[in-house]
């Protein structure tokens, strides 16, 4: 029971991570009517924005260890800790939350510069091409921070205060076998969070109505001189500070790495296919549900029965669910029919 | 097509000046030829953009190895055989993607390269070994080679086409026999009526169906088609080096032919091996150059020049090759989507053009003053 319920957890976990990816994949594609191979990237960004950020603040100066006094040994000490004494070490130990405030508005820069720079000239070129060309764009990125970063994961740890793991057991009376690390439970709820707000802000805004009418019918729109272009670009900018925002705060639980964007990218893809081309709600409950049944099928009651089922179980619901509802679990119609 | 012959027989000689000439490379660029044509043939044909063509590739090199394992050295029921596993394994993943278009297809083909990527590493490790990959031992049955009582060498063998040995030179020898095969079939099939057909699909697929004929049978066989090219590269891989890996059906790998194609000109006849030209012997180069060569090719400036140039193309040699390799993947599909054989098209157009005024000009003026 407890097993099934870590990896129920293990699960919504990670299917918040596709799901927050999925969600801006949809919204590009629902808006902008471009597939966005580079959208993984964006993930790749946000995780280094922390990993820069956790970098900048422990730049450090070696100084005499008063410990050592038989030889001269030296150890690091942050300037941040030099200047600012314990505020700066909190700020250190804080990086990551921290660093959102400086993922955003790089996020939302490089969204724009992305849309304004490469895009736009996609939207009238068939969806191979521009499949190819933020394929390309994707490439260019992740070799760009492989450079930069080398190739190994870069361990970002989260805040000490919550680095250990929460009594859920405890709060759902099931005993306190059952334990999960704080960040996750954070990730999750902040994730919920985000996919709350990017809904409400879609529904209960006036300009998330004019991005809904547009998604339904632009040039109608357009004809009531609405700048719906305009409109759209934001809202690509709005999908890159998403998936920034999720990778930032992803960088705790999986040590960013160059290439986690197209790893991610390639199961979010299917996840946006299974949900349905252009549904909202279907990429984000696709996430989650294949989320979940990828780390079900992690357990070794699970495994021990169908080895290796949970290298293959993504693809094969997207398979499954392709072949016998060919516009995804909650597909519109007329979007991306063939 | 002869000339074809004599080009590709050739090539030792008419690539010896750009530094190319050696059987490791030329190797290359036959079996990736033969996969970029392959791949020609269903995503310049027909238009499905398929990401999950490595997949055969990496059947036919574990199937290639498997008969040298257990069967025989020679060459010849590697090859056959791997063809074999390739066309089915291509009947199947096509039987079930090609049931979509589009952008569908193009994510059922990758979902199913990537479970067949995943596989490898776990449940299929008795096939597969896993990431060492699978290689030749000593002790491997090969039961035909025992049942003719062949002579064995010392240490391992080596791959051989009745006696020839596959390495250096005859091995490349090999590939461009097959590749000179594998084009004339591609040929036959770009200009068959049934090549006509798959054009038809990607033309309009509606209006095919609309005259009647059932498009997914033509489809189907496409696929599988390509799927054996695929796995006739595959095999020559593992026989001009016999060891297969999973990293072979990646999804980057599929994407590596895919862009080979999209260089050369998609949907052209020579275009994909154009494509496999460039990309491998800028791979060659560009990753064989390092801090040295660069500070030695641009000594010509001034010191801080030198540092200057150095340090700003330095990411994109060596290691960072695949920064180049996106760069150019972008240019390419931004500004010349028909690839370098469009640009050749445009060029000679404007050539053509210019001469066309010129002589209309002078017939104009000879016109007048008469």
């Amino acid at each position: 029971m407890d097993a099934i319920l870590i990896q129920l957890l293990n699960g919504l976990d990670k299917g918040a991570a596709y799901a927050l990816i999925a969600l801006g994949l949809t919204l590009v594609f629902g808006t902008l009517g471009v597939v966005n191979f580079a959208h993984g990237a964006l993930f790749l960004i946000g995780a280094f924005c922390a990993v820069s950020f956790q970098k900048v603040v422990t730049i450090s100066k070696k100084i005499l260890d008063p410990n050592i006094t038989y030889f001269d040994a030296y150890i690091e000490q942050p300037y941040l800790e030099i200047w600012m004494g314990d505020t700066g070490l909190a700020i250190i130990d804080y990086a990551v939350p921290l660093s959102l405030f400086f993922a955003v508005p790089i996020m939302l820069l490089v969204g724009l510069a992305m849309e304004r720079g490469l895009i736009q000239f996609f939207y009238k070129r068939s969806h191979a091409e521009q499949i190819l060309v933020t394929f390309g764009l994707a490439i260019v990125l992740q070799e760009i921070i492989r450079h930069f970063y080398g190739a190994n994961p870069i361990p970002t740890p989260a805040p000490d205060i919550v680095s250990g793991s929460a009594q859920v057991g405890l709060w759902i009376g099931l005993g306190d076998t059952l334990v999960y690390p704080w960040w996750r439970i954070i990730y999750l709820i902040s994730s919920v969070g985000i996919i709350t707000a990017v809904f409400s802000f879609l529904n209960l805004t006036t300009f998330g109505m004019v991005v809904r009418a547009g998604m339904a019918d632009r040039q109608m729109v357009g004809f009531l001189g609405i700048n719906i272009q305009r409109k759209f670009t934001i809202i690509f900018a709005l999908a890159a500070i998403v998936a920034g925002v999720a990778g930032a705060m992803y960088a705790p639980i999986l040590p960013p790495d160059y290439h986690m964007g197209m790893d991610f990218l390639v199961i979010s893809f299917v996840i946006v296919v299974v949900g349905g081309m252009g549904s909202l709600r279907g990429a984000v409950a696709s996430g989650f549900l294949l989320g979940v049944l990828q780390s079900l099928a992690a357990m070794t009651a699970v495994s021990s029965i169908l080895p290796g089922i949970e290298q293959i179980i993504i693809y094969l619901v997207a398979v499954i669910v392709l072949l016998t509802r060919p516009r995804g679990l909650m597909g519109r119609k007329g979007v991306m029919d063939e | 097509m002869l000339i074809f012959t004599a080009a590709v027989l050739s090539m030792p000689i008419w690539l010896d000046p750009i530094g190319a000439n050696y059987p490791d490379l030329l190797q290359k660029f036959a079996i990736f030829g033969i996969f970029a044509i392959g791949y020609n043939i269903l995503f310049g044909l027909t238009g499905y953009l398929s990401f999950g063509h490595a997949v055969f590739l990496g059947v036919g090199s574990y199937t290639a190895v498997w008969s040298f394992k257990l069967l025989t050295m020679n060459v010849i029921p590697a090859m056959f055989f791997s063809i074999l596993m390739a066309g089915i394994i291509a009947a199947g993943i096509g039987y079930v993607s090609l049931r979509r278009s589009g952008i569908y297809f193009s994510i059922l083909t990758l979902a199913f390269a990537q479970m067949f990527y995943n596989l490898a590493y776990s449940v299929l490790m008795p096939i597969t070994n896993g990431e060492t990959g699978l290689q030749l031992t000593m002790h491997d049955p090969r039961v035909i080679d025992v049942a003719f009582s062949r002579e064995v060498p010392e240490g391992l063998p080596s791959t051989d086409f009745f006696g020839i040995s596959m390495n250096g030179y005859s091995g490349f020898y090999f590939c461009a026999v097959m590749l000179i095969l594998a084009f004339f079939i591609y040929l036959k099939i770009f200009r068959s009526p049934f090549g006509m057909k798959l054009k038809g699909i990607k033309s309009n697929q509606k209006r095919m169906k609309y005259i009647g004929s059932d498009t997914r049978p033509y489809l189907i066989t496409a696929f599988v088609i390509s799927g054996m090219f695929a796995g006739l590269a595959g095999s020559l891989m593992a026989v001009t080096d016999p060891l297969a890996g999973a990293e072979r059906m990646q999804w980057t790998a599929s994407g590596e032919v895919i862009l080979m194609t999209i260089l050369g000109g998609v949907g052209t006849v020579y275009g994909p091996l154009l494509g496999v030209g460039i990309i491998k012997y800028l791979e060659n180069i560009f990753s064989s150059i390092n801090e040295s060569v660069l500070n030695n090719f641009f000594s010509f400036m001034p010191q801080w020049g030198e540092s200057l140039l150095t340090s700003l193309t330095m990411p994109f040699v060596g290691e960072g090759w695949h920064l180049t390799l996106g760069l150019l993947f972008m240019l390419i599909v931004i500004f010349l989507p028909g690839g370098v054989m469009e640009g050749l098209q445009r060029i000679k157009d404007s050539i053509m053009n210019k001469k066309n005024i010129e002589e209309s000009e002078a017939t104009a003026k000879e016109s007048s003053d008469g």
